[in-house]
């Protein structure tokens, strides 16, 4: 039934459990708009039949609507415009809201290809690989224009901006190759700014992402014995360790629990964090790489303003790195008991 | 061109003290003949000869527009490289954009039809400051010609919504683009202006605030946006120029800025924008329907008030737009609330003009044809419109041809349907001449024809995920893509015969005569084409309702 529709409207393959929910939407959005132009051109229709003009100087009635009538036409596609709307916007929350588990892969639209990069190893230009059946939040964000990421099959899109985050997320619903188009204007070869989601079945994805831990050697069966020979599949978390060393980040947060200059990156992840001017914030990506970029944007009370911007001086990847290995220092007492705030008192 | 001034069988009208006399003709020649020196129409203060200007402009660019459309729609037949390369179409298909949006589309109904209809629907004899008007045609030619220069010397190729830091990064020159934009803003301002205050000071006596034809309703609401929306996209270009020549660093995160603001700060005006340029289309129709449906516009307040509906809640809208630009859920929900107000506004006037019809005397003609076309896309591309709107929906659909097709359909296909329609209808109250009526039946059947075929298409392709401004694409939209461009060459074939036989009406067409349409509305108690002045001899009063087809008092003759 649903295959006969798409086939009508054209859509692409379903392919992702966010499509489900769309398609329905769909269905219900077009069914109604068809019947409601069908109604109101077939009413057109017959009165430009009916009351033709059947002499030149032919008169009229007055006719002026009650107000029943008027109440009508503002009530009826009003239900119906607030229907839509809410059931979409349920459906938007959901595909903006991450679940926790979701697996994460960072995205980067650079003119005019997408690098796709996994916390734990592997990363790779134009060819995601995901598991089918598990939640995948993508991190995105651009190098230098805007970009947009769409994925047809799984009827999600987000822009990628340069010097932010944005996430949305997916969940596949079954193995196959899926066209990945850039939908923001982004340059010259804008059309060419293609690239594909591989979903896999999660056992091979298991088995890919071992085989990418093996390097580029492993159709190799004589170096299979001395893995050592093959550089290890930099992780995001160590690079991003390094990072926060070279960069100075160190200097003026601590990862041991102590509030010095800047709050500590322990525990700083995933963390409610109580604002200068009295709002609270949920610490994640977009808050840290905000951070990063414009440090003053959300000050966390009880700190100054003092830390310079690291806006043009840390590239996309890099500031990626340094998210994830804020990340990795979650503890599980430093979250137990700061769900309000900080672990540790303020400098005054 | 020898515009009629005999007056054949004309009556007196209602309330009209001049009796169409015959041997005041001879002293109030019509505004065409009233001085034929190329001076007298460059330097001229009526509203009417500028009108006339506005109208030749616009239709000049819309030719370029179309030509440059066409370009985009035969590239697009084949999935590689058909006629240009990748740059020559980025060039293209913002060179369509620019031209279309800020030089035919928002000016083409309020500064053509507006400025010659509004005075005559008023009894006036002019707009508020004639002068101001003259000086809004020559800003309007000023930012036209530092646009289009710019276009042809250096290329620009960012779309037309310069988004950042695109704008701000490419090596085509942006920066006279974006100034030309800039000054033909002022333009858009002076005339809403003008209206505003000829709207509130320059009504005849008997012209009450609910006796005003709904095209005047329109043309005020478009007005007020135009005045309040505009400088925000003045002093936006100013500072994407400011960014491009001077690296100001408001919009590029690398200097610290921010490229949603700009996004943000644009479509505050562009989509107000949208509905300045569909009200005044909606006005025309309002009229259309009325004058050939020989009725009164059934529920006028709701029209009326339902066009400042529109304009208002058009201002809170700007940021569905931006759904997936990384704005907050919140932010959606709240765009997207907002959205669907405007929507249940537009409802309104769908159903009222359907309404109109009930009781009538309907006269098929070719404006009528433009009317149904306009009720086509007016509820097909609201209601996707509504659709877009609709946040999870717009996910798979922003900046897909889906929101390609929706917007032609809104903007071009009711504008246009509109343009036409008030071309056709007023053709012989400005020219005092007839077209051919089965020409124009043809043509219109024939446009509306290609104008679906051309968008349906798109629709679809939007659903099966082609993105829009794309050179090359996969081969699996090339069918649709064929199809689409197969509609556009049906399209400009009914242009094409709209242009003939309109130029050869303007020189041959049967002389119209007073009224021909046996139409109430105000515009045409005076002469077809009206003296300078507008009205002959004293000042008119009109004491009945713009749409008032009851039968008549036994004193009225009613007749041509």
């Amino acid at each position: 039934m649903s295959d006969i529709a798409n086939k009508i409207l054209f859509l692409p393959e379903r392919a992702s459990t966010f499509a489900e929910r769309v398609d329905v939407l769909h269905y219900f959005v077009v069914g109604t708009t068809m019947v409601m132009s069908a109604g109101v051109g077939l009413a057109a229709l017959f009165f430009f039949f009916r009351f033709r003009r059947r002499v030149p100087n032919q008169t009229t009635e007055y006719v002026v609507p009650d107000l029943k009538t008027e109440f009508l036409f503002v009530s009826v596609p009003l239900v119906f415009f607030l229907v839509w709307f809410a059931i979409g916007f349920r459906d938007f929350t959901w595909v903006t809201t991450p679940p926790k588990d979701a697996m994460d892969v960072y995205v980067m639209g650079k003119q005019w290809m997408w690098k796709f990069a996994y916390p734990e190893g592997p990363n790779g230009v134009n060819v995601l690989h995901v598991p089918a059946n598990r939640p995948v939040r993508l991190l995105i964000t651009s190098r230098d224009v805007l970009h947009s990421f769409y994925v047809p099959a799984f009827r999600i899109k987000m822009d990628a901006l340069p010097g932010r985050y944005t996430q949305v997320w997916f969940e596949a619903t079954k193995p196959g190759t899926y066209q990945v188009l850039c939908t923001e204007y982004c340059g010259l070869s804008h059309s060419k700014m293609l690239a594909e989601v591989v979903v896999l079945a999660p056992e091979d994805f298991e088995e890919w992402l071992k085989e990418q831990q093996r390097g580029r050697l492993q159709g190799r069966q004589d170096a299979l014995a001395d893995t050592s020979l093959v550089p290890p599949v930099a992780r995001m978390a160590e690079q991003g360790e390094k990072l926060a060393g070279t960069q100075g980040c160190l200097k003026c947060h601590t990862v041991d629990g102590a509030p010095h200059v800047g709050p500590t990156f322990l525990g700083m992840y995933d963390r409610q964090e109580k604002l200068a001017d009295g709002q609270t914030i949920r610490v994640d990506e977009a808050y840290i790489t905000q951070s990063m970029m414009d440090p003053g944007a959300h000050l966390v009370a009880g700190y100054q303003n003092v830390m310079p911007t690291y806006q043009g001086k840390l590239q996309g990847p890099e500031t990626a790195a340094i998210v994830e290995y804020i990340k990795t220092l979650r503890t599980a007492n430093v979250r137990e008991v700061s769900s309000e705030g900080p672990a540790y008192d303020p400098i005054q | 061109m020898t515009p009629s001034s005999s007056p054949t069988a004309e009556g007196v009208l209602p309330g009209h003290d001049d009796a169409g006399g015959h041997a005041g003709h001879h002293d109030h020649p019509s505004y065409l003949v009233d001085g034929t020196t190329v001076k007298s129409w460059l330097l001229t203060i009526d509203h009417k000869r500028i009108g006339l200007m506005f109208l030749a402009s616009v239709l000049f660019f819309f030719l370029v527009g179309g030509v440059f459309a066409l370009a985009v729609r035969v590239e697009l037949l084949t999935p590689g490289p058909t006629i240009m390369d990748a740059m020559t179409y980025n060039r293209a298909f913002t060179l369509h954009g620019l031209i279309m949006i800020f030089l035919f589309m928002i000016p083409a109904i309020p500064a053509a039809f507006g400025n010659f209809m509004l005075p005559l629907m008023l009894g006036a004899k002019d707009v508020a400051f004639p002068r101001l008007n003259l000086a809004s045609f020559y800003i309007y030619v000023t930012g036209a010609v530092l646009m289009v220069w710019g276009m042809l010397n250096g290329g620009l190729d960012t779309g037309w919504t310069f988004y950042t830091p695109y704008s701000t990064h490419t090596t085509t020159t942006v920066a006279p683009v974006l100034f030309g934009a800039f000054v033909i803003g002022f333009s858009s301002i002076a005339t809403g202006l003008n209206f505003i205050v000829t709207v509130h000071t320059m009504r005849a006596p008997g012209i009450t605030w609910f006796k005003l034809p709904l095209f005047v309703w329109a043309i005020y609401a478009t007005s007020c946006i135009q005045v309040l929306a505009t400088p925000v996209i003045g002093l936006l270009t100013l500072l994407v120029v400011g960014e491009n020549l001077f690296s100001f660093g408001l919009f590029d995160p690398a200097r610290g800025g921010d490229p949603v603001l700009f996004q943000h700060l644009f479509w505050f005006y562009s989509h107000p924008a949208v509905y300045i340029m569909v009200l005044p289309a909606f006005g025309v129709m309002s009229e259309v329907v009325a004058a050939f449906s020989r009725k009164n516009i059934f529920g006028y307040r709701a029209v009326a008030y339902s066009s400042l509906g529109i304009a208002f809640v058009g201002f809170f809208a700007w940021g569905h737009h931006m759904f997936v630009s990384g704005q907050s859920t919140f932010d959606a929900g709240v765009f997207g609330v907002l959205t669907m107000l405007v929507g249940v506004f537009t409802a309104i006037k769908v159903f009222n003009w359907v309404g109109t019809v009930y009781k009538g005397a309907v006269d098929f003609r070719t404006p009528f044809a433009y009317f149904c076309g306009f009720l086509f896309f007016t509820v097909f591309g609201g209601m996707t419109g509504i659709a877009v709107g609709t946040v999870s929906l717009d996910m798979p659909w922003h900046d897909t041809y889906f929101v390609v097709a929706h917007f032609h359909f809104i903007m071009v296909g009711a504008t246009l349907m509109a343009f036409l329609a008030a071309f056709h209808y007023w053709f012989p109250k400005m020219f005092g001449r007839m077209y051919h009526e089965g020409w124009g039946l043809v043509s219109a059947a024939l446009i509306i024809l290609g104008f679906n075929a051309t968008f349906i298409p798109q629709f679809l392709l939007g659903n099966y995920g082609m993105p829009r401004r794309y050179y090359e694409y996969p081969e699996r939209f090339q069918a649709l893509n064929v199809a689409s461009t197969a509609g556009a060459s049906l399209l400009a074939f009914g242009f094409v015969i709209v242009a003939i036989y309109l130029t050869y009406a303007l020189f041959y067409g049967r002389v119209a005569g007073k009224n021909p349409w046996r139409s109430k509305g105000y515009e045409w108690l005076s002469e077809s084409p009206p003296p300078t002045h507008n009205f002959v001899g004293p000042q008119p009063t009109f004491p009945e309702e713009p749409h008032y087809y009851v039968a008549p008092k036994k004193d009225e003759v009613n007749d041509v």
